[in-house]
């Protein structure tokens, strides 16, 4: 049972992650009266460039070449790493805000570093933009996490899941203001509106774009591969850390499928607050995007200072 | 075995092997090769010796205090004093010099038939034996002679490259600058040492409580200036990024990696252990410096695309998250939590310890760069990894450990200092919980435009193509400056996947300090080497990580190369260009990369930009030849705070000037009314 909930725990994340992407599409298309492709697409869409050769700059050095592996394997540990149906996984030794903070940053790290190997124009500046943004959104990130970490008393993420912070009203308010900070960041990180247009290939907006503008086959389906995951761990934390509502505290059946029913419900509203989102904001120019990520920080700190 | 005599008698034998390496690099200075064979040897002697040394200090636990000779002048003693804090400092300092001592020993072989090698080697082996009596001297005059030796051995190793110009001017402001500083320490001490009569730091230490809290503040402030002056914090910081690089750069090493840590120990040896107990305001201005150096420490690196500049830049930065952990440490003391202040201890010298290993291997591997590349201007570097891969895996780790990502020793003493201010923002209905606050938020946005400066700096030296043609001379760099820097990146992943023990020696270490004697352990590390803080507040377990890490990404590789399709093909073709040729231009700048940044924050960093056209016909300035576009950011403390007082001093000496017309009747006036005033004074 327990190396079932493992296996679980390390798979979830890489599998579930498309079917979300596929989701978010899928709502935006009907909100654009299309019919838009089927949820499983991100699926085939993944198949199919694995299978695919590829074509590698003469420019590019081992970085390049390995990268999507480093970004891709950090994903799938953070995922893993993080509370998903059940808080009680808790042996890790890795869950804590900081580290997940900081093994993001390893992706991001070798994400820009890839986009500046192959010497194209486009790939510098989208490394650039990515760690103009990631560099101001690390603020927000940390702080929101560390506003629920000083509600539960712990900064391990599986314990702050467990503690069922909303029953006691008081840190309401608090709560509230670091969810509002940490979906902004949510945007930011994951590349998604007002931020980045997942979607485009401009050079005005495209940031994360630009940086795999190079990349095919194989190593193209494992960075897309790793964006999705990171937008699912985005959403498993902001679903289980602020609302850690129906997650499972013991092992069992019951429990279990309780948490990961509960799981996939929340994060099909974030999927839905996503779709909408984009639906309805336009991209933001760039350097309002510092005042974006400033509010996001300074709701934080507010947060914070309202605890108690 | 380790009775009271041979510890004295090995600490001499320590700073005789310095002694007799610069002098036996001055004798045989007429010949290059066995001056600086001399003075390698002896160096890498001494440093094996100081980590023994120190190794052992630490293990024991002792206190060790002695006096060598006998001092013709009454307040000055020749006397030591080595608690496990100093055998810690002593510890990094042999440990850093060792490394740089190999990585010497290829490096000086290009300022052959240039220069002098014997002086070189003299002041070098004075340097290091300054920093070693700087950490282990226990009176104040000593000590100021001891500061000396160090200050002024390595003014000269900064204009040791004596023929490019900038090199000498950068070196008289670091002396003045150091002086300035002396100046202060001088001060602090001569009040110490008015209300307690003594300038011995144990002296002074009992008799702390005679010391009334005004003055005691005053003293703070001086130490602050004096001692912050060496460790570079912003404002008194324009030195170091002018004489770091100038320096040879394993020299540059030393002083960023190292010599800037004096400035630290001095104010915790003075704040932390011998003018206890102290006000909580200290440790609150503690941490407010500490922000402002450590978040504009790293904005000004991002400015740079001078790679040194740039590394010496981030000294600024990292001494100013070793003040936030110094800076918890006094304001939970004060407080009267020992065992929280404990922990910002053991964050502030974690951070000491891994600073100096991935600083100094950052400016080896640079060092390795501009000694092919002879220029540190990073926009003529450009696809390096080709030419120098080791090098560029060099720079690569400690720009990983320096970006504070796991599992690098960098981000385990970030992670103890980021528990020690969440543990400050958890107090409750203290007026100070703003203050970590803050702390924190910097630290977290220190943290992010960190990882932005060295994808900056990593990207644009090694990555991509050319953007000169000097690149395609480099050469990787031989053995010996390999090795250097090889031991120093296993370092930094070995610190950092073995925190956990380290933290514990690191809390041994805290716990020789008189306050800390009793304290309670706040951090317990399990068997598993994972670190947990609190009651179950936050653990972290590097090897789990790491593993964790390495099996996953063995995993996915298997996966990707073996079990989904075996028969592709990779092309090799060239990157897209948009139908035009691809040219060097076409890539990303180091200044065209910070840009937004800079722009973002342009409210501190003041950006400037400069056009200048030249016309074709300069009459009707329809049609332009070239245009020149110069981007820089203004030196604020320049232009705002060193001018100024420049200016005041400048008009006070002026006004001073008027009583000295020359005048020999005027003079014997003078001489009447002070001998008239002396006369009723003492009547």
């Amino acid at each position: 049972m327990t190396i079932f909930v493992w296996i679980l725990q390390l798979v979830l994340v890489p599998v579930t992650s498309p079917l979300c992407i596929g989701i978010i599409k899928k709502i935006k298309a009907k909100l654009q009266n299309r019919q838009g492709a089927s949820i499983f697409q991100p699926y085939r869409d993944i198949w199919k460039l694995l299978h695919k050769d590829e074509v590698v700059s003469s420019d590019a050095s081992w970085v390049f070449r390995y990268a999507p592996f480093i970004v891709f394997v950090v994903t799938i540990v953070v995922g893993a790493s993080i509370p998903l149906f059940a808080s009680f996984v808790n042996n890790t030794g890795v869950g804590d805000i900081l580290v997940i903070v900081y093994a993001l940053s390893i992706g991001t790290f070798f994400l820009a570093l890839a986009g500046l190997d192959v010497g194209g124009g486009f790939g510098g500046f989208g490394s650039s933009r990515e760690m103009t943004v990631s560099a101001l959104a690390e603020g927000g990130f940390l702080f929101s996490l560390l506003t629920v970490a000083l509600i539960a008393g712990t900064t391990n993420v599986f314990s702050i899941s467990s503690s069922s912070m909303l029953v006691h009203g008081q840190s309401l308010l608090s709560i509230t203001l670091a969810f509002v900070g940490f979906v902004i960041v949510l945007l930011a990180e994951a590349g998604r509106f007002p931020f980045d247009n997942p979607a485009t290939h401009l050079e005005l907006t495209m940031i994360h774009e630009a940086m795999i503008l190079e990349y095919s086959g194989k190593r193209l389906a494992l960075i897309e591969w790793a964006s999705f995951n990171k937008l699912f761990i985005f959403f498993a934390l902001g679903s289980n850390l602020f609302f850690s509502f129906g997650i499972a505290q013991g092992i069992g059946i019951n429990a279990i499928a309780m948490g990961i029913s509960a799981l996939f419900i929340k994060v099909f509203i974030f999927c839905l607050i996503i779709a909408i989102l984009e639906s309805s904001t336009a991209k933001f120019r760039f350097f309002r995007l510092p005042d974006l990520l400033m509010t996001s920080f300074i709701l934080n700190v507010v947060a914070i200072s309202l605890i108690r | 075995m380790f009775n009271t005599l041979i510890p004295q008698v090995s600490f001499v034998v320590l700073l005789s092997f310095f002694g007799v390496g610069a002098i036996g690099a001055l004798l045989f200075r007429k010949n290059d090769v066995i001056s600086n064979g001399w003075s390698s040897f002896f160096a890498i002697i001494g440093s094996l010796w100081g980590l023994f040394f120190s190794i052992v200090t630490i293990i024991a636990g002792h206190n060790l205090s002695f006096v060598v000779g006998k001092s013709s002048f009454p307040r000055l003693a020749l006397s030591f004093h080595i608690d496990t804090l100093a055998g810690f400092f002593i510890f990094v300092i042999s440990l850093i010099s060792l490394f740089c001592s190999i990585y010497g020993i290829g490096y000086i072989k290009h300022f052959y038939k240039k220069y002098d090698i014997g002086v070189f080697c003299f002041f070098y082996h004075l340097f290091i034996a300054g920093m070693l009596l700087v950490v282990s001297a226990s009176n104040g005059i000593f000590f100021l002679i001891a500061w000396e030796i160090m200050s002024v051995a390595s003014y000269f190793l900064v204009v040791y490259d004596r023929n490019e110009e900038e090199n000498v001017k950068a070196g008289f402001l670091y002396l003045i600058m150091t002086h300035v500083g002396t100046a202060f320490i001088i001060l602090a001490l001569l009040l110490a040492y008015k209300f307690t009569g003594s300038f011995d730091f144990e002296t002074i230490k009992l008799g702390a409580g005679l010391i009334p809290l005004s003055v005691k503040n005053i003293i703070f402030v001086f130490a602050m200036i004096g001692f912050g002056t060496k460790a570079g914090i912003i404002p008194f910081h324009i030195w170091l990024p002018s004489a770091h690089p100038a320096a040879p750069s394993h020299v540059s090493a030393l002083m960023s990696g190292v010599m800037i840590k004096t400035g630290i120990y001095m104010m915790i040896r003075i704040f932390l252990d011998i003018l206890q107990p102290i006000p909580v305001w200290w440790g609150l201005a503690l941490l407010i410096v500490g922000s402002i150096s450590s978040l504009l420490g790293v904005l000004y690196a991002l400015t740079e695309h001078d790679i040194k500049r740039l590394l010496a830049y981030h000294s600024i930065e990292n001494i100013g998250i070793i003040l936030l952990g110094v800076g918890s440490a006094l304001t939970f003391l004060s407080l009267g939590m020992p065992q929280f202040a404990l922990l910002g201890l053991v964050a502030a010298l974690f951070h000491t310890l891994n600073h100096a290993i991935f600083k100094s291997l950052l400016f080896l591997s640079a060092g390795s760069v501009i000694n092919q590349m002879h220029t540190r201007n990073m926009e003529e570097y450009g696809g390096l990894i080709r030419y120098m891969p080791q090098t560029a895996m060099f720079f690569l780790i400690g720009s990983m450990a320096i970006s504070a990502l796991p599992p690098f020793n960098g981000f385990f003493s970030e992670w103890l200092t980021f528990q020690s201010l969440f543990q400050g923002v958890a107090l409750s209905g203290f007026y100070g919980t703003w203050f970590f606050i803050v702390a924190a938020g910097s630290l977290a946005f220190t943290g992010g435009l960190a990882l932005a400066c060295f994808v900056k700096a990593f990207g644009v030296s090694f990555l991509a193509r050319p953007r000169s043609a000097e690149v395609a001379h480099a050469k990787e760099s031989s053995f010996s400056l390999r090795l250097g820097m090889w031991a120093l990146a296993t370092l930094s992943l070995l610190f950092g996947i073995f925190s956990g023990r380290i933290t514990l020696i690191l809390q041994e270490i805290g716990r020789g300090l008189t306050i800390f004697k009793n304290v309670p352990s706040f951090i317990v590390v399990s068997s598993r080497q994972s670190i947990a803080v609190g009651n179950d507040f936050s653990f972290v377990s590097a090897p789990i990580f790491f593993s964790f890490l390495i099996v996953t990404f063995l995993l996915v590789m298997f996966v990707m190369h073996f079990l989904i399709n075996r028969n592709q093909k990779v092309k090799v073709g060239a990157t897209w260009d948009c139908g035009t040729d691809l040219t060097p231009r076409m890539e990303i700048t180091a200044t065209g990369f910070s840009r937004s940044i800079i722009l973002i924050f342009k409210g501190v960093l003041r950006p400037s930009i400069q056009h200048e056209t030249e016309y074709h016909d300069s009459e009707s300035r329809y049609l332009s030849r070239s245009r020149t576009v110069v981007l820089g950011v203004q030196d604020v403390y320049q232009a705002h705070f060193y001018q100024p007082l420049r200016k005041a001093i400048r008009t006070l000496s002026l006004r001073v000037k008027d009583i000295q017309s020359g005048n020999i009747n005027l003079y014997i006036s003078y001489i009447f009314i002070a001998l008239i005033i002396a006369l009723f004074s003492v009547l």
